[in-house]
């Protein structure tokens, strides 16, 4: 491809540790949090809201606010990255790690990928073995204050090695299934497995 | 809906270079090996240093379809690295890394009615939906409200009112209308017409923006499951 007259890119001259850590065709927005969803944010009560695991498991299990807060927590410290080319660094989240919630449930051993839904019907689809040993979590805390609505709260999914769309906001209910089923911008053009280190932003990338 | 189209990676000469407005650039390519766009959808520009060095964002498409040239109305961001050098260095003749059409969501295929809310840049893929109708011969099925800060802030705002759409400003009055942003009632004439029900409605602009837009549109009675939203810019 073609080098663009005139425009020789800003990234060098920044801390190489920091250039190390952004992803092929990414850039960092600093303590910018950008918003970018399909759907206008919902109000979601923790009073009525909780976050079910079925689908292939020996347990299909049910946590309310109250009991998903109860069991062990977790944290993520490091960096996130959106296909929209955002990364955003030294993100802290805490919450609960997906192998928590799924030695609670016991995934059969037919079980391969998860479908995330959200409580507007928002969905994403991940293999299993994406969300287990320690790479995926459901967390209500960002930078240490609450999650809000817009960045997913109450609760989102958080999968931090693959592109942002895959920690589904306002996430109610985890589905394991022995098949891929592709949802909602894995349907609109964007790719199945969004792993940004190889940048598999849409449909077609490798 | 039909499945949007989607395309990869190609180049594209710059045919027309726009600076007018407050901070505004429109850009127009001739895309090699193009594949048509729906109104909505969105184009990747990726700027290529001499030593490999890339860096790309995303920018809605204003034109129509059937134009032989793709438009792109790119906002100057403070420290935005992309949108600096649309502005300030890009010429006609320049050659750039392009993919699209992207999107497959908050697209329209010219057979619905739609109503859009949008604000600022957001106003961008409601202007490829107006001159797509106006050229189907169905400027009908799409009704506007434009929502910008001044005449002057607000990309196509000569466009938009000739077309009628309805323009709200927010920091200054506009006829006689005083600034202020859209009120119930004015969102509300997307549905005047009891005959022409809006099926689709479509919010593009600022998380803050959208936040609102789509609560006037809860308001006046648009179930939110015809609302699709398209929102940019950060949350601090």
């Amino acid at each position: 491809m073609p080098v663009t007259r005139g425009f020789t890119g800003r990234r060098r001259e920044g801390d190489p540790a920091r250039a190390d850590r952004l992803p092929p065709g990414q850039h960092d927005v600093g303590r910018d949090w950008p918003v970018l969803t399909a759907e206008v944010a919902p109000q979601v009560r923790t009073e009525t809201w909780s976050l079910t695991l079925d689908g292939l498991v020996e347990r299909p299990t049910t946590w309310g606010w109250d009991e998903l807060r109860a069991l062990p927590r977790s944290t993520y410290a490091g960096d996130i990255h959106c296909v929209t080319t955002w990364s955003r660094f030294d993100c802290r989240f805490t919450g609960v790690s997906l192998d928590t919630l799924l030695e609670a449930a016991g995934p059969r051993s037919d079980a391969t990928y998860v479908v995330a839904h959200a409580v507007t019907g928002y969905t994403t689809n991940l293999p299993l073995a994406d969300v287990t040993g320690g790479r995926a979590w459901v967390v209500w805390e960002a930078d240490g204050r609450p999650l809000t609505p817009e960045h997913g709260g109450p609760v989102r999914l958080l999968v931090p090695h693959l592109y942002f769309w895959k920690s589904a906001k306002w996430v109610s209910r985890l589905e394991l299934l022995d098949r891929d089923r592709p949802g909602f911008w894995e349907t609109h053009g964007y790719h199945d497995r969004g792993d940004p280190w190889r940048e598999q932003r849409y449909q077609g990338d490798p | 809906m039909t499945a949007a189209p989607q395309g990869g990676w190609t180049t594209a000469r710059v045919a027309a270079v726009a600076r007018t407005g407050t901070g505004l650039v429109g850009v127009r390519l001739d895309v090699a090996d193009r594949v048509d766009h729906l109104p909505g959808q969105h184009y990747v520009v990726r700027l290529r240093a001499p030593d490999d060095y890339t860096a790309q964002r995303s920018y809605s498409i204003a034109s129509d379809p059937a134009d032989p040239l793709v438009e792109l109305m790119v906002e100057r961001l403070p420290d935005g690295e992309v949108s600096a050098h649309l502005h300030d260095v890009l010429e006609v003749g320049d050659v750039l890394e392009v993919r699209g059409p992207l999107g497959g969501w908050f697209c329209w295929d010219g057979t619905t009615r739609a109503g859009c809310v949008v604000g600022g840049t957001g106003v961008v893929p409601a202007v490829s939906m107006l001159r797509h109708a106006r050229r189907i011969g169905r400027p009908d099925l799409v009704t506007v409200v434009a929502v910008g800060r001044t005449l002057d802030d607000l990309p196509y705002a000569e466009e938009l009112l000739g077309a009628g759409a309805f323009v709200a400003l927010t920091r200054e009055d506009l006829g006689s209308r005083v600034a202020a942003p859209p009120y119930p009632d004015e969102v509300r004439r997307l549905l005047d017409d009891p005959g022409a029900q809006i099926e689709e409605a479509f919010v593009c602009g600022s998380p803050g923006f959208a936040t609102y837009a789509a609560r006037l549109l809860g308001e006046v009675g648009v179930r939110s499951s015809l609302v699709k939203v398209e929102q940019f810019g950060p949350t601090r």
